[in-house]
């Protein structure tokens, strides 16, 4: 039973600093301002999850999992409105979203 | 756990991503999604090295952090929508 | 009145919750924090259908379930794309239609809509929300309505 738990524990883990780290790479490497907000919103959502829950799986019935869980509540009800106080922040302020990306088809010089 | 290590080092790795983003991000508000995004992986750092530390009454630190960093992030686009941070932060209604 | 009363119930739930220590005094305290919170909050009239939904109950519950597992896909999707953003990176701006009547019904939907990744609510005015989407997946999501009548089901308004 124990080995189980930790195996999970393990997988679920590694699944969260994964995101992480592609997170991270998406942050760096997205072309403008409103596609790095969607990489952003996987730290957020997916993330916290995969990396809170495996910690919870160590805790057991516990009063340490109430508060994993809260926290994990807490920032599920958060990051939304930061995320879209932000995307409508910018947005107001006239920031024009790079609509073709980086395809294939059109591609512009700056993003060589 | 060596597990607990991992996953540290992936949320100090993408922090450091994320850093590097503030730094160079063009418009200021590049910068504040890296800060928030920061904000939501500090959280997760105070939780795993609670852990890690065989402390998890860290998780208090870590409930605090997520308040503040919300907070703080809709206060400063609040600043930088309105100059002030007086008012309410919807915005300005015509027809009311 | 019965609101308040519940929100105190909540509120010493969480404050039990985050305690961990049980002896009277301490507990006193816990009472007496939540029985003046719950005061204010009723003397400040902020205790209404907006500021304490209990009424959605289980409804939302089934809701959040459904949304976890679009998150759960969305995710996926949106790390497909930043992985090899060539082939996936399509980002649009569409406007949809809330359907929902309440301004809590459409704070949930527009809310929905930034949580799951690859979509994020760019504005949000009187019935029309301005979507900013990340690959053609996540575009269509949104666009088939989908979340939309889930979200007026919870407020049971249609």
């Amino acid at each position: 039973m124990e080995l189980v738990l930790d195996i999970a524990t393990w997988i679920l883990m590694l699944a969260g600093s994964l995101l992480l780290l592609i997170t991270g790479y998406g942050l760096l490497r997205l072309p403008d301002l409103y596609t790095r907000i969607h990489a952003g919103g996987m730290a957020d959502t997916l993330a916290t999850f995969l990396i809170f829950i495996g910690l919870a799986l160590q805790s057991g019935f516990t009063l340490v999992t109430a508060k994993l869980l809260l926290v994990l509540v807490f920032v599920f009800f958060t990051s939304p409105t930061s995320s879209y106080a932000l995307a409508q922040a910018s947005f107001v302020a006239g920031l024009k979203p790079k609509l073709d990306g980086f395809g294939p088809v059109k591609k512009t010089d700056d993003d060589a | 756990m060596t597990i607990y290590a991992i996953a540290a080092i992936a949320i100090l790795v993408s922090i450091a991503l994320a850093l590097t983003r503030a730094i160079i991000g063009p418009t200021s508000y590049d910068r504040i999604l890296s800060v928030n995004a920061i904000g939501t992986k500090t959280v997760l750092l105070i939780g795993v090295m609670g852990f890690l530390g065989g402390r998890p009454d860290f998780l208090d630190l870590a409930l605090v952090y997520a308040l503040v960093n919300f907070i703080g992030t809709l206060a400063v686009l609040k600043y930088f929508k309105f100059g002030t941070l007086r008012g309410t932060l919807s915005k300005p209604r015509d027809n009311a | 009145m019965l609101k308040t009363l519940s929100l105190f119930l909540v509120l010493m739930a969480v404050w039990l919750l985050l305690s961990g220590i049980y002896t009277p005094l301490i507990t006193g305290f816990g009472v007496g924090s939540c029985l003046l919170s719950a005061l204010i909050a009723y003397r400040m009239d902020v205790v209404d259908r907006e500021g304490h939904p209990l009424h959605l109950g289980p409804r939302i519950i089934t809701y959040w379930a459904w949304l976890f597992v679009e998150i759960f896909k969305a995710n996926i999707d949106v790390a497909k794309c930043v992985l090899f953003p060539q082939k996936y990176l399509r980002p649009s701006i569409f406007t949809v239609t809330a359907s929902q009547k309440s301004d809590l019904g459409r704070v949930i939907y527009a809310n929905s809509i930034t949580l799951t990744p690859g979509t994020v609510t760019v504005d949000l005015d009187g019935n029309q929300v301005m979507v900013h989407s990340m690959t053609e997946v996540s575009a269509e999501g949104i666009k088939s309505g989908d979340m939309d009548r889930r979200v007026t089901k919870v407020m049971e308004e249609a």
